[in-house]
C-alpha cells in the first residue's frame, strides 16, 4: 500500500478474506468497505467487482479479519518512566499485536488524577496517530486510598473508569464510598483484587514452590476476599465493578454468583494466568514475577475454563513493562509484571486452538466485550464502525522473539514459545498502522 | 412548673416541639397560620409582648449557632419572656459532665421552655424525658430540625399560597442534614412532591422510603420543579472523603443559572444558611431579587419561632390567653 493513500482518504477496499466479528456472530467470506475510516459496507457482496472506481484494494488472501483487539489494561509509563515504555513505543508494540483501542493506568508520574492527566494522555494519543489511547483516571488522590478523585470531571474529560491501578483500595469505608460516588455518573470502577495486608511483602503465590525456594508467599484467598468484600459494597451501592486480572478459582467462583445475582460485575484475565503456572518461576525467573502472581495448575486451568464459559469477559494484556534493571535482581526485589501488548493474541488463541472455545467466543473476549464495558463504539466490523481491524494469519506456526518486539522492554516469559497464529496488517480508522513487511 | 399546673392545650397537644415526624397536618396547618400573624405583627406589638411576661425562655446549645440562637432569643424577648442563652458546648461538656446531669442542672432553674440544639441525634428526645418544662429542638444531629422546615413552609406558602401539588427540590448533602429530614416530613405530609438530589455519597440509604423521589443528576432532579432548596456541605466533607472537590461539587451540583433553567421559569431559591457561595450556590442566583427567598427565610424564622413558643406555652395554668 503506497504512502499516498494513507493520506488521501480514499476509500479502503478489503476483498478475499474470512470476516469473523463476535458482536455480529459474522464468520462468512467478504469484503469490507471503508470510507473517511468508517466501515460502510461488509459481507460477501463486498467484492473487487463493484468497487468504487478511485478505491485502493487489500486483496487479503482468504486471511481472517477481525476487529482491533481491545485491550483494556496496559501501562505505558508515559509521563515519567519513559526510559522503560513511551506512548509511542507503546503504541508500535499494540499495532503489532494486533491492539487497536487500549486503556492505560493512571500509575504514571506525575499521577493521573486529574483533569491535566487525562489531557495529556489524549494529546499524545493524537499526536502519535497509531493505536487508540484512553486512560482510567486514579480512584483516590495520588493513589493513595483515601480521597477520592473528580471522577465526574475526569469522565467528561474522556477517562474511562476509575482505578487505584497496583493497589487495591484497603479501607472499605473509602471503597464503599468511592463505588457511591461512582455511581452517580454510573462509572466503572476498576480494582485490583488483592488484600493489601494479606499480601504484604509476599513475592510469589503461596505454596509448596514458595516453600522449597525460600520465597515470602501470597495466599490466593487474598484475591477472593477483596473481591468478596467489594460484591457486598457493589450490592450496597449499584454501581458497576470491574475486576482486573482475574486469577484464582476462588474469585471465579464469587464472580460466577454476583453475575448470577445480577450485580453489575464483569472481570477480565491476562494471558499468563490461564498460560503459565507458578513453575515458571522455576530457578527465580524474575520474568515469570507477576502481580496477582501466577498461581498452581489448577487455579490455572480455572481461569482457562472460565475464560471458555464466559465468566471472564475479558482477556487484557496487563502489559508491564520493565527495564533489565528492574528485573535482574534477587527475585523479591524484582518488579512484578511483563510486557504483553505482543503477545496478547497469540497466547489467547491457543485456548481456541486447543479446542476450549470457538474462534467467535475468544475474539469476543479480545474486542466487544471490552469495548461495551469501556463504553466504545469499536471492537466489532459492522457498518457505522470505526474502521479498526486486524488481518492475521489464524493458523501460522511461529516462536515468540522478544527481539522483534517493537515495545521499549523486552521482559517477557514467553520468549521462543512455539504459538499459532500471527497479526499480518493493523488498520486504525482505515489507516495502515503496521504490516508485516515493516510498513506503518 | 410542674405536671398538675397543665391543663389540656387542643391548640398544639404536645408537650415539646422535637421534630416534624410526629405532627399531624392539622396541627403543621395551625402553627403556620399563627407563624402567618406574627410575621405580620409589628416588632412591639403590645399583646404579643405581654404572652410571655414572667417566663423563662433558656436557649441550650450543645453546638454551635449564631442565627438559629439569635432568632430564638429575638422571638422570646418579642413575646415578653425573659431569656438566657447557655452555650453549653463550651463550657459543661468539657468539665466531663453527662447530658442529663447538665439537663438537670438547668431543669433547676425552672425554665418554662428549653430550646436545645445537640450534635447528636436524639439528644433533645432523651433531655425532654427529664425536665419538667417544653423543649424545642432547634436541630439534633442529623435527625431534625422543625421550626427550619416550619420557616421554609411559611416562606413559600407566603410566596404561592399553598404547598399542596408544589414540586420541591432539596438538593446537597442531604445525607448529614437535619433540614433535609424535617422538610422531607413536613413537606411531603402537606402535599407536597419532594425530590432529593446529590452525589450518590451525600444520600441516606434508602431515603425514597421516606417518600422522595431520587435524583443525581441536577439538570433531571430540577426538571419543572416549583422550589429549589439548597443545603449548606461542610468544607471538610468535600476534601475527598464524600466529595472530591469544591470545584467538582460546583461543576455538578451547585446551583447556577444554568441548571435553574430547567426548573419552572419563576421557581424560588431558598438555602437555610449559612451559604457556601460558589460551592452549593452561585451568587447571582443567590442574589436574584426576583426569585432567591433566603432573607425572607430568615426573617420568617422569629415568626415560626413567636408561634412555636406561644403554642407550647398554652397549657400552663395562668397564662393571659
Amino acid at each position: 500500500m503506497s504512502a499516498d493513500r494513507k493520506k488521501s482518504g480514499l476509500p479502503l477496499l478489503l476483498v478475499n478474506a474470512r470476516i469473523v466479528d463476535p458482536a455480529s456472530k459474522r464468520d462468512e467470506r467478504g469484503g469490507v468497505l471503508v470510507e473517511n475510516g468508517v466501515i460502510v459496507d461488509i459481507g460477501p457482496q463486498v467484492t473487487k467487482q463493484n468497487a468504487p472506481v478511485d478505491a485502493e484494494i487489500v486483496d487479503c488472501g482468504g486471511h481472517v479479519l477481525i476487529p482491533g483487539l481491545v485491550d483494556m489494561r496496559v501501562q505505558l509509563r508515559e509521563p515519567g518512566e519513559e526510559h522503560q515504555e513511551t506512548i509511542a513505543t507503546g503504541s508500535l508494540a499494540a499495532a503489532a499485536g494486533g491492539v487497536t483501542s487500549m486503556v492505560c493506568l493512571p500509575n504514571t508520574h506525575p499521577i493521573i488524577d486529574d483533569v491535566s492527566g487525562v489531557e495529556y494522555i489524549a494529546r499524545r494519543a493524537r499526536e502519535t496517530k497509531r493505536a487508540k489511547i484512553y486512560c482510567y483516571g486514579a480512584l483516590t488522590q495520588g493513589l493513595a486510598g483515601r480521597d477520592l478523585v473528580e471522577m465526574g470531571m475526569l469522565s467528561e474529560f474522556g477517562a474511562l473508569g476509575f482505578t487505584d491501578a497496583l493497589h487495591a483500595v484497603a479501607d472499605a469505608q473509602v471503597m464503599r464510598r468511592a463505588l457511591y460516588y461512582a455511581r452517580t455518573f454510573d462509572l466503572l470502577i476498576v480494582q485490583h483484587p488483592e488484600e493489601p495486608t494479606l499480601a504484604a511483602g509476599g513475592a510469589m503465590n503461596n505454596g509448596e514452590l514458595a516453600t522449597r525456594i525460600g520465597l515470602p508467599g501470597i495466599p490466593a484467598c487474598a484475591e477472593v476476599m477483596m473481591i468478596e468484600r467489594d460484591l457486598h459494597l457493589v450490592r450496597m451501592s449499584g454501581a458497576r465493578y470491574h475486576v482486573a486480572h482475574v486469577s484464582t478459582a476462588a474469585a471465579v467462583e464469587a464472580i460466577r454468583r454476583a453475575k448470577q445475582e445480577g450485580l453489575r460485575v464483569t472481570c477480565d484475565t491476562a494471558p499468563p494466568y490461564f498460560s503459565l503456572n507458578e513453575n515458571e518461576i522455576g530457578d527465580y525467573r524474575t520474568f515469570a514475577k507477576l502481580s496477582p502472581p501466577l498461581r498452581g495448575e489448577s487455579d490455572r486451568r480455572a481461569i482457562a475454563a472460565a475464560v471458555a464459559e464466559g465468566i471472564i469477559d475479558c482477556i487484557a494484556s496487563d502489559h508491564a513493562p520493565h527495564d533489565v534493571e528492574s528485573k535482574r535482581v534477587p527475585f523479591v526485589q524484582a518488579a512484578a509484571g511483563i510486557v504483553g501488548l505482543e503477545t496478547l493474541l497469540p497466547v489467547s488463541l491457543e485456548l481456541y486452538h486447543k479446542g476450549s472455545l470457538s474462534l467467535l467466543d475468544l475474539l469476543k473476549c479480545l474486542t466487544s466485550r471490552p469495548a461495551e464495558i469501556l463504553g466504545l463504539p469499536q471492537g466489532r466490523l459492522a457498518k457505522g464502525a470505526p474502521a479498526d481491524m486486524v488481518l492475521i494469519d489464524l493458523d501460522k506456526p511461529r516462536r515468540i522473539d522478544v527481539t522483534s518486539f517493537k515495545s521499549k522492554s523486552k521482559n517477557s516469559p514467553y520468549d521462543g514459545r512455539p504459538v499459532q497464529g500471527a497479526v499480518l496488517q493493523t488498520f486504525v480508522d482505515g489507516r495502515l498502522v503496521f504490516a508485516t513487511d515493516g510498513e506503518g | 412548673m410542674s405536671a398538675e399546673t397543665r391543663t389540656p392545650n387542643p391548640f398544639f397537644p404536645h408537650r415539646h416541639l422535637l421534630g416534624i415526624e410526629g405532627l399531624s397536618a392539622a396541627e403543621i396547618e395551625r402553627l403556620l397560620d399563627l407563624s402567618n400573624r406574627y410575621a405580620d405583627m409589628t416588632k412591639d406589638d403590645s399583646t404579643a409582648r405581654a404572652l410571655l411576661r414572667g417566663r423563662t425562655v433558656m436557649n441550650v446549645f450543645f453546638e454551635n449557632s449564631t442565627r438559629t440562637q439569635t432568632s430564638f432569643e429575638l422571638a422570646a424577648k418579642r413575646l415578653g419572656a425573659d431569656v438566657t442563652n447557655m452555650s453549653v458546648g463550651t463550657s459543661s461538656i468539657k468539665k466531663g459532665e453527662t447530658l442529663l446531669d447538665t439537663a438537670m442542672t438547668l431543669n433547676a432553674m425552672r425554665p418554662d421552655v428549653m430550646i436545645v440544639r445537640h450534635p447528636d441525634s436524639g439528644a433533645i428526645n432523651l433531655l425532654s424525658q427529664k425536665v419538667d418544662g417544653a423543649v424545642i429542638n432547634a436541630g439534633d444531629g442529623r435527625h431534625e430540625h422543625p421550626t427550619q422546615a416550619l420557616l421554609d413552609a411559611l416562606t413559600i406558602r407566603r410566596r404561592l399560597g399553598k404547598l399542596q401539588g408544589l414540586l420541591v427540590a432539596i438538593c446537597g448533602d442531604i445525607l448529614h442534614s437535619r433540614v433535609a429530614r424535617s422538610n422531607i416530613h413536613l413537606l411531603t405530609k402537606m402535599g407536597a412532591r419532594v425530590r432529593v438530589i446529590a452525589p450518590t455519597t451525600l444520600l441516606p440509604s434508602n431515603i425514597d422510603r421516606m417518600g422522595v423521589e431520587v435524583f443525581t443528576d441536577m439538570r433531571k432532579g430540577l426538571k419543572d420543579v416549583d422550589i429549589v432548596m439548597m443545603l449548606r456541605l461542610q468544607l471538610e466533607r468535600m476534601q475527598g472523603a464524600y466529595v472530591p472537590s469544591v470545584r467538582e461539587y460546583f461543576h455538578f451540583f451547585g446551583l447556577d443559572y444554568e441548571k435553574l433553567s430547567v426548573a419552572k421559569p419563576n421557581a424560588l431559591i431558598m438555602h437555610p444558611g449559612p451559604m457556601n457561595r460558589g460551592v452549593e450556590i452561585d451568587s447571582e442566583v443567590a442574589d436574584d431579587i426576583n426569585r432567591s427567598v433566603i432573607r425572607e427565610q430568615v426573617e420568617m424564622g422569629v415568626a415560626v419561632r413567636m408561634a412555636c413558643l406561644d403554642a407550647l406555652t398554652r397549657d400552663i395554668v395562668g397564662s393571659n390567653r
